[in-house]
């Protein structure tokens, strides 16, 4: 539950950014320009004089609004594709199997790169650049859960009673595969945001002056000199709710199912 | 096994057919001209058509794929937009010191990671596998382009004692393949652990125990070898995570291999170097899969091959 904590904490400083701080995230101070931490700014000021910690509250928004967004579209394309590549098997599996199979041999962050590159930058592209590098994970993972449900006594009896195969997988099999899809997509919602602060942080995400973690993180790598502060936080505050997630999922994970306990 | 080494060897195929085409399809599934797009807002008409009859664009799609696989197989990757060298020149000449990084950091981090693991699982509920734990847990929840950045304000800004960028240095690679071997550090040994816990409890390992056998050879002869499995696969899947990790790490560092290659070519909009390198990634991370695969043969003689 410390995981729970940490994203909630994290979730109402985003939220809650407005009554927390006084200072603007975006509008530039050329006269306190990298300024070391100080009452007025507990963290210190960027190279535009900027409240560091300001810009980090605000920068949570769109942090945690990627990731669940991103994780939305894996879980949207993702769920459906392996609920029927899992229960009809067949062609239909096949291609669905070849394709994420193809898909996951892209190593990891390569992929959303690659569609960033092609999609161009800007935060819309970023969002479905993560949420499409996640797809064939929960394809993959509700297939094997619905590959297993298939075969119950339950389904048959469902069968027997003529209900129609849509209605089979929405009210029988669905309910009974969302367990591990509840715990891959909590802990997705960890790498979605690594991979969108790691294209913020190349330049290839949100771009500036908006502030998003993975973007500060960026420009604060050309200041480690001057005022290390502003890349320091962003990228602890990224640990963080990477943390939270891993911590929720991995607790959820024992919760729901002890069988899945594996790492 | 002749059997289970031609499948994985067809499947592997398979799936470096399916990637190149995906690659290939990179610039045409979208909507909006390729030859525009490479060219840039600021090219006249001409350049657009010049470089739409260079790259073969004007000729049906069905063609162009057929020309680009021919091209693939005779190492042909194009020309690069910005160098105008051939892709695949550049991509070999960077490509050594992207695979020193990953060499390195696989190394290091199968070597601590199946230690730490270890250790935690023989001392399961102590102290110090609380402290691995939550060490491990940080591990994979760090972005590796922050770690970098943290041991160069660390050991470059403030102690000076290791060069912050580039590999001019015998030792500028230390901080980068620390930094690369993090994430992999912690995933290798949670999965030791967990799979040396579960293969502790079983029978074979008592038997070994009871007639005597020193600990550190139940360990090593029995228990670890038939862990291996699992830690196998992590290793191979961590691969490319790693690969990709190494795209931030060598931009954070300056290191000059294929993944800082891909950054600069993504923002001079250089899509056949894009193309091509992308290219290069996936392969190794099929061909490391593959090597993955044959490598469980010889580690659990059980698996046969259906």
């Amino acid at each position: 539950m410390i995981g729970l904590a940490i994203l909630l904490v994290l979730v109402f400083l985003a939220v809650a950014a407005p009554l927390l701080t006084t200072h603007d995230p975006v509008q530039q101070h050329l006269s306190t320009v990298l300024r070391p931490p100080s009452l007025e700014y507990p963290l210190g000021t960027d190279y535009l004089g900027r409240d560091i910690l300001t810009r980090l509250f605000y920068g949570g928004r769109l942090s945690l609004a990627i990731g669940f967004l991103a994780v939305a579209i894996g879980l949207i394309f993702g769920v459906p594709l392996g609920a029927v590549s899992g229960y009809y098997g067949g062609w239909a599996d096949l291609i669905i199997q070849r394709i994420a199979d193809i898909l996951l041999s892209f190593p990891g962050f390569l992929l959303a790169l690659s569609l960033v590159s092609i999609l161009g930058i800007g935060l819309q592209n970023v969002i479905l650049s993560v949420g499409i590098s996640a797809i064939p994970s929960f394809i993959r993972l509700v297939r094997s859960s619905v590959l297993s449900i298939r075969e119950l006594t339950y389904i048959e009896a469902a069968h027997s009673v003529g209900t129609h195969d849509a209605a089979i997988i929405l009210r029988h099999v669905m309910p009974n595969a969302m367990t591990p899809v509840i715990v891959q997509a909590t802990l997705n919602l960890g790498t979605a945001i690594l991979t969108a602060a790691g294209l913020g942080f190349l330049g290839l995400g949100v771009q500036p002056p908006t502030p998003e973690w993975g973007t500060m993180l960026g420009e604060g790598r050309n200041y480690i000199f001057s005022n290390p502060n502003m890349a320091t936080f962003p990228g602890l505050a990224i640990f963080f709710a990477v943390l939270g997630f891993n911590l929720l999922g991995d607790g959820l994970r024992d919760a729901l199912d002890p069988r899945m306990k594996q790492f | 096994m002749a059997r289970y080494i031609t499948q994985r060897l067809v499947i592997a195929v398979i799936t470096l057919l399916g990637v190149s085409t995906i690659v290939f399809l990179m610039l045409h599934l979208l909507p909006g001209d390729p030859a525009r797009m490479i060219a840039g807002l600021l090219a006249s008409d001409q350049d657009i058509a010049r470089i739409r009859i260079q790259l073969g664009l004007d000729k049906p799609l069905v063609v162009q794929y057929l020309l680009f696989l021919g091209n693939l197989l005779h190492g042909n990757l194009g020309i690069s937009a910005r160098t105008s060298d051939p892709v695949l020149t550049d991509v070999l000449q960077r490509l050594p010191a992207t695979i020193e990084l990953a060499v390195i950091s696989t190394a290091l981090a199968t070597l601590v990671g199946i230690l730490a693991g270890v250790i935690a699982a023989t001392r399961p509920n102590t102290i110090l596998d609380y402290v691995l734990s939550a060490l491990t847990l940080f591990g994979v929840s760090m972005p590796v382009y922050w770690l970098g950045l943290m041991l160069i304000i660390v050991f470059a800004v403030n102690l000076h004692m290791l060069p912050a960028a580039g590999d001019d240095s015998s030792t500028s690679f230390i901080l980068p393949s620390l930094t690369l071997a993090a994430f992999s550090v912690a995933l290798i040994a949670r999965m030791t652990r967990a799979s040396m816990l579960e293969v502790l409890g079983q029978d074979y390992v008592r038997t070994a125990r009871a007639k005597g056998m020193r600990e550190n050879r139940v360990l090593l002869r029995h228990a670890l070898k038939n862990a291996f499995i699992p830690i196998l696969t992590v290793i191979g899947l961590q691969f490319g995570t790693l690969l990709g990790g190494a795209i931030l790490t060598e931009s954070v560092f300056g290191w000059p291999g294929i993944g800082l290659l891909l950054v600069d070519s993504i923002f001079a909009r250089d899509y056949p170097m894009v193309q091509g390198i992308v290219l290069v990634f996936s392969t190794l991370f099929i061909l490391l899969n593959l090597g993955v695969d044959l490598l469980y043969a010889y580690f659990d003689p059980r698996i046969h091959f259906a």
